[in-house]
């Protein structure tokens, strides 16, 4: 889906100048209905329309997020019992495991949307993976520091260049060499260009955090997750961390787009384009929601 | 049923463990924070930029 947004926004280029667009209340039909919501897809290629859109997907991913946190925290600190080697020191798991998976996730996602603006000159795509990056170096961030935190008192040290905790220092570096490069660069194309090919290049990265347990002898523990294995973990710890996973999820999505809403009117402002009235008027007043 | 101070004491480890957690807060509610904060000097911006007339 988001691939197709970004390609079809060449086309939409022409297609808007045309003005096919019908809203959803002169419909009716079904059949009328699917066309329309065909059109639509072109319609949310174009940021202005995108603006509104996304206004509207904040608090409807915010809000479960927020109400997954609470659960998955409940869970994970109420009903998941005592570890028996680890005592309670293992809690830190429920942070810690989805923070790592968001770090690479996102850089995953934040590459392709780079990659995509950078191939078919998508803005919004770009946009995005701006809006990503900072998210992603948040959660890589935190897997670092929270798995610091649990390497105390379970391996007796703050740190070591162990293969896992390397190549994830790596990614937080390359998110930080991104935002740093785009934040380098006056003009915006060319610094989503030169963005693009680090974020890229980086992915490279990304197989090698993976798989850097099974590749190397590392201290950090092996995968206890897998996907055709039957998981190592009691019910309940599996449970809060998948709760605390989607949590995360949502929570993603939540800021990445209100962060996307912001760089729309910050890059159409320089661009000098007309922010469209509507959005101004009706949107900005509605600020409550992030 | 754990007590509560059995339970903040988190065997122990209570340093490592809420520690952790409130790193999270400060991290995901920092973000927030700043998002909502770049988006109130948009509205501020409003005024004076005549390209956000309604």
């Amino acid at each position: 889906m988001a691939i197709l947004e970004c390609i079809i926004e060449v086309k939409a280029r022409v297609q808007l100048t045309t003005d096919k667009r019908a809203t959803i209340d002169e419909v009716t039909d079904h059949d009328e209905w699917v066309k329309v919501m065909k059109i639509n897809w072109y319609k949310y290629a174009s940021p202005s329309n995108f603006y509104r859109l996304a206004g509207k997907l904040v608090p409807m991913f915010g809000i479960p997020a927020a109400i997954l946190f609470v659960v998955g925290l409940y869970v994970g600190f109420f009903v998941a019992p005592i570890d028996f080697q680890q005592g309670d020191a293992y809690r830190i798991i429920f942070i810690h495991v989805p923070a790592a998976w968001m770090g690479m996730l996102l850089y995953v996602l934040m590459a392709a949307y780079a990659g995509i603006g950078w191939a078919f000159n998508a803005r919004l795509a770009s946009m995005m993976a701006t809006s990503l990056s900072i998210t992603g170096a948040m959660f890589t961030f935190l897997s670092l520091a929270t798995g610091s935190l649990w390497g105390k008192p379970t391996w007796g040290t703050w740190w070591v260049w162990d293969a896992r905790m390397t190549s994830t220092l790596i990614l937080l570096f390359l998110y930080i060499g991104f935002i740093s490069l785009q934040a380098a660069i006056d003009d915006r194309r060319r610094a989503d260009r030169a963005g693009a090919v680090l974020a890229i290049v980086g992915v490279i990265n990304i197989p090698i955090i993976y798989f850097s347990v099974q590749w190397w002898n590392t201290l950090h523990q092996g995968a206890t997750i897998r996907l055709l294995n039957k998981p190592t973990m009691a019910p309940p710890m599996l449970a809060a961390m998948f709760i605390m996973l989607a949590a995360c999820w949502l929570y993603s999505v939540a800021v990445v787009l209100a962060r996307l809403r912001c760089i729309i009117i910050e890059r159409e402002q320089e661009a000098g384009r007309v922010v469209p009235a509507t959005a101004a008027a009706t949107e900005f007043s509605g600020m409550e929601s992030v | 049923m754990r007590s509560w101070s059995e339970f903040l004491s988190m065997g122990g480890y209570a340093f490592y463990v809420w520690g952790s957690y409130a790193i999270a807060l400060v991290a995901l509610g920092g973000e927030v924070l700043f998002l909502r904060q770049r988006r109130k000097n948009l509205q501020l911006r409003r005024g004076r930029n005549p390209h956000l007339s309604e």
